[in-house]
C-alpha cells in the first residue's frame, strides 16, 4: 500500500522539496533491523503481511548482518532488532540501546559441505570433530567474515574445536565478508564448506554440489531475538508500534504463523518465545 | 550458455505476465534515478559551465575535483550520505534514512561530477569557438555560460545520459541509504542483488535483462529525438 | 566616442611581439582598411581596438572617455551564430545591448531585411549557407547600431558572388553613418571599400596613406614588395 503511496508521489526537482517530502516519513511505519537469514529465507515475506494487515503498521526491514543490525540500531535508525546473537544482544540491551530481549524462535545451524567430502565428515553429527577434520585436512571452508550472527557461531564453535582457522586464511579459509547468499555462492562454486542458517539454506537455489554435511548437534543451536531500541537514548524511536510488533511476533498468533512458514513441506523456524 | 537462454525466457515472462511487483520497483527506480538526474543537471550545468567560463580562484582544483569525482566509488558515497542521515548524523532529524529521498540524494551526489566535470568540457569547447563573438555583443561570463548551455544542449544531452546511466546501474549507495526495503525501497539494482545472494541466479539474470532493455530504450528514444530535432536545427 | 586613438601600443605573447609601438587616430566617416602580409598582426591590432586584446603597453583611448563596447560591433572571418533562428540570433544580440523587448523583433526584422535575409528569419543559422551566416552576422552587427564595426577578413571564406553580396552590406553599414575599420587580404575588396589603407608589417605600423596614393605611390619598400607580390601583373 505505501508502496503504490510512495511510487504516485512526485518528486519535485527542488531538494529541498524531495528532503521535505512529508509522505515517506508520516506514514504508520517501523523501522526493523534484521539479518539476511530472515529476509532471504523468505520468512518476513510469509510474516509481515499477517502482522500488517491485522495492525496497519508497515513493517519496513533492512536486512543486514547482526553486528551491522545492532550498529544500525545503536544510531538510531531502528525501532526494532531481530536478530540470532544471543551474547551480543545481551550486551546491546546491558548497554542501554534497547529494552527487553524477548526470544522469538529458533532453528539450527548446519555444516554444508561438497558431495566429494574430502575432509571425510558427512552424516556425523559432531560439529567440533568435523571442524578438525577440515582443518587437518586443509579442506576449502568459506567464512562469512562479516561479524554477523552465524559468523559469531562459527567463530564460537572453532574455539570449542581448539582451532585457530585464521592460521588457514588465505589457504582453506576463505573469509568472504558477504551475507549469507553470496557466501552461500561462493561457497557453491569453490566447492567448500561452510557454517549456514538452516532456513537460507533451504531457499537457496544455486546449491551445485552443495551438501548438508553434519547436522543436529546441540552446540548447533540457533536462537532468535527481538528488542525494542531504547526511546530513552533515540527519542524518535516509534515505542507503541515497535512495541505492537514485538506483541504480536511473540503472541500465540504471531507464533503460529512462523510455525507456519515452510518450504517444500519443511518446517524453517520453531517459535519458543516465553509466554507472557 | 543454458543459463543465458533460460533467464531470457524468465525475462520474457517477467515483462509480459506485468508482474505487479515487478512494475512497481521499475517504477521506483525510474523514479529514483530520473529524479537524482534532474536535480544532478539542476546543479551540475551550471557548474559545469562555471568551470568553464568563468574566472575565479580555484577554478582550476575544482576542474581536478570534479573530473577525479566521477569515479566516485557508490558505496564511499553510500556510506558518507548514510552517516549523514543517520539518526545519530547531522541531518538525522530530517528521518530520510531509507527512503527513497535518500536514494535520490545519493545518486545525485554521485553523478553532479560527472554531469559538471562533461558538461564543463563541452562548454568549454564551445568557448573557445563563441568566446570572442560573445565578448563582442558585451555578453558577461554569466550570460555566457547560459547562453552556451543552451547552445551546446544536444551534446548535453549525451552527457545527461552518461548520468542517467551511472543512476541507474549503481547498487553500491542506494543498497546502503535505501536498505533495499521490500515495497519501499527496492530497486532494480538492490533486487538483482538480492536475488543474485539468494542464489536464484536465473531470476537475477532476467531482472538485469530487463534492467538493460529498459536503459536502452531510454537512450534510444532521447536519441531518435535529438537527432530529430538537431536535423531542424543544425 | 571617436576618435579612436592608440598610443604606442603595443602586444606581446610569451616574450615574442606582434604588435610594435603602433600610433594611429581613427576618425568618423572614413573607411580605413588594414593591410599587410600574413603575420602581420592586423587581425591582432583590430581586437586590441575593439578591447577583445589588452596592450601590453601603451594605450587604446576613445573620445570623449566612452570605451564602452557597446557602441562598437565586430564581424568575423567565421561567423559565430548561435544554435537558434536567424531570428533569434539578432534579438540576443539586441537583448545583450538592453534594447526595450518590444522594440527588439521589428529591429531585428529590419536589420534582417536589410540584409536580404528577411525569407529565412525562422530558419537556424547553423543551416544556412556561408554567404547567408556572414550576411547574418552583419545584420547582426548592423542592427546594435554601433558606432564603429570592426571587420576582419570578412570575405575571406567565401565565394567572389557571396563576397559582392557582403561588401554591399559593408558600403550600406558605411552609409548609415558607421564608421568602418576593416582587415583584408583582397586588394580590389581594399579598392572598391576603402577610403584609407594603413599598412602593417612585423607589427609596425609602416604607411598610412589615402587609397589612390597607397597603390600608385606607396613610400615604404615594405608596401612596394607587398602590392607587387599580391598583385603580380601589376
Amino acid at each position: 500500500m505505501a508502496l503504490k503511496h510512495c511510487v504516485h508521489t512526485r518528486i519535485g526537482a527542488a531538494a529541498a522539496a524531495v528532503i521535505a517530502a512529508p509522505g515517506w516519513s508520516a506514514d504508520r511505519f517501523i523501522t526493523v533491523a534484521s539479518t539476511t537469514s530472515t529476509e532471504q529465507s523468505g520468512l518476513f515475506r510469509h510474516l509481515l503481511p499477517v502482522f500488517e494487515k491485522k495492525s496497519g503498521i508497515q513493517v519496513r526491514v533492512v536486512a543486514l548482518g547482526t553486528g551491522q543490525a545492532l550498529d544500525m540500531a545503536r544510531r538510531g535508525d531502528a525501532d526494532v532488532v531481530f536478530v540470532h546473537d544471543p551474547a551480543a544482544e545481551e550486551k546491546f540491551v546491558a548497554g542501554g540501546y534497547g529494552l527487553r530481549r524477548n526470544e522469538v524462535m529458533y532453528n539450527d545451524f548446519i555444516l554444508v559441505g561438497p558431495k566429494s567430502d574430502p575432509a571425510k565428515v558427512a552424516g556425523g553429527r559432531d560439529i567440533v570433530a568435523a571442524l578438525r577434520a577440515i582443518q587437518a585436512a586443509k579442506a576449502p571452508f568459506v567464512s562469512r567474515g562479516d561479524k554477523s550472527g552465524t559468523h559469531a557461531a562459527e567463530l564460537r564453535l572453532w574455539k570449542l574445536a581448539g582451532v585457530d582457522p585464521v592460521s588457514g586464511r588465505g589457504n582453506w579459509y576463505r573469509e568472504t565478508g558477504s551475507g549469507m547468499g553470496p557466501a552461500l555462492n561462493t561457497a557453491s562454486s569453490l566447492n567448500a564448506y561452510l557454517l549456514a542458517d538452516r532456513g537460507t539454506w533451504l531457499a537457496f537455489k544455486n546449491r551445485g554440489d552443495l551438501r548438508i554435511a553434519v547436522e543436529g548437534d546441540r552446540r548447533l543451536f540457533n536462537q532468535y531475538g527481538i528488542i525494542l531500541v531504547n526511546p530513552a537514548r533515540h527519542a524518535h524511536v516509534k515505542q507503541a508500534a515497535g512495541q505492537q510488533f514485538i506483541d504480536w511476533v511473540v503472541s500465540s498468533e504471531g507464533q503460529r504463523a512462523i510455525a507456519d512458514y515452510r518450504i517444500g513441506g519443511e518446517q524453517l523456524f520453531f517459535p519458543n518465545a516465553a509466554a507472557r | 550458455m543454458q543459463e543465458f537462454g533460460r533467464s531470457g525466457a524468465v525475462a520474457l515472462g517477467l515483462v509480459t505476465g506485468l508482474d505487479s511487483d515487478l512494475l512497481a520497483i521499475v517504477a521506483l527506480s525510474l523514479q529514483v534515478s530520473l529524479s537524482a538526474v534532474a536535480m544532478a543537471a539542476l546543479i551540475g550545468l551550471p557548474l559545469g559551465a562555471a568551470a568553464a567560463v568563468g574566472r575565479f580562484p580555484g577554478r582550476r582544483p575544482l576542474i581536478v575535483l570534479l573530473n577525479a569525482f566521477m569515479g566516485l566509488p557508490p558505496v564511499v558515497v553510500g556510506l558518507v550520505i548514510y552517516l549523514l542521515l543517520s539518526r545519530a548524523g547531522p541531518l538525522g532529524h530530517l528521518g530520510i534514512l531509507f527512503t527513497p529521498a535518500a536514494m535520490i540524494l545519493a545518486q545525485t551526489v554521485l553523478i553532479v561530477p560527472i554531469i559538471a566535470a562533461l558538461s564543463r568540457q563541452v562548454i568549454e569547447d564551445a568557448w573557445v569557438e563563441y568566446g570572442e563573438q560573445l565578448r563582442s555583443l558585451g555578453s558577461g561570463p554569466a550570460r555566457s555560460g547560459f547562453t552556451l548551455l543552451w547552445d551546446t544542449r544536444f551534446s548535453l544531452l549525451t552527457v545527461i545520459l552518461a548520468g542517467l546511466g551511472r543512476a541507474s546501474a549503481e547498487v553500491g549507495a542506494v543498497m546502503i541509504v535505501g536498505g533495499n526495503i521490500d515495497g519501499v525501497t527496492r530497486v532494480m539494482t538492490t533486487t538483482i542483488a538480492l536475488e543474485t545472494s539468494k542464489g536464484d541466479l536465473p531470476l537475477a539474470l532476467a531482472l538485469g535483462i530487463v534492467l538493460i532493455t529498459l536503459v536502452f530504450a531510454l537512450n534510444a528514444s532521447a536519441y531518435l529525438i535529438k537527432e530529430a530535432v538537431q536535423r531542424r536545427h543544425g | 566616442m571617436l576618435p579612436l586613438v592608440l598610443e604606442s601600443v603595443t602586444f606581446e605573447v610569451a616574450g615574442r611581439r606582434i604588435i610594435d609601438r603602433v600610433d594611429a587616430t581613427f576618425t568618423h566617416g572614413t573607411r580605413t582598411v588594414i593591410l599587410g602580409p600574413n603575420g602581420a598582426g592586423k587581425s591582432v591590432l583590430l581586437r586590441l581596438c575593439h578591447g577583445l586584446l589588452i596592450p601590453s603597453e601603451g594605450a587604446v583611448r576613445w573620445g570623449r572617455g566612452d570605451d564602452s563596447i557597446a557602441r562598437q560591433a565586430m564581424v568575423f572571418q567565421r561567423p559565430v551564430l548561435l544554435r537558434r533562428s536567424a531570428l533569434r540570433n539578432l534579438t540576443h544580440a539586441l537583448a545583450l545591448r538592453r534594447v526595450p523587448r518590444r522594440e527588439r523583433l521589428a529591429r531585428a526584422r529590419a536589420a534582417l531585411d536589410t540584409v536580404g535575409l528577411a525569407s529565412v528569419a525562422e530558419r537556424s543559422a547553423r543551416v544556412l549557407s556561408g554567404g547567408e551566416q556572414q550576411r547574418l552576422a552583419l545584420a547582426r552587427a548592423r542592427a546594435v547600431e554601433p558606432a564603429v564595426l570592426f571587420l576582419d577578413e570578412p570575405t575571406a571564406n567565401l565565394d567572389p558572388a557571396a563576397s559582392r553580396e557582403v561588401e554591399s552590406v559593408i558600403q550600406d553599414i558605411h552609409e548609415a553613418g558607421t564608421k568602418i575599420i576593416m582587415t583584408t587580404h583582397n586588394l580590389g575588396q581594399a579598392r572598391r571599400l576603402g577610403d584609407e589603407v594603413l599598412f602593417l608589417a612585423r607589427g609596425r605600423l609602416v604607411e598610412r596613406a589615402g587609397i589612390d596614393d597607397f597603390f600608385r605611390h606607396p613610400s615604404s619598400s615594405e608596401a612596394v614588395a607587398f602590392i607587387r607580390g599580391e598583385l603580380p601583373w601589376h
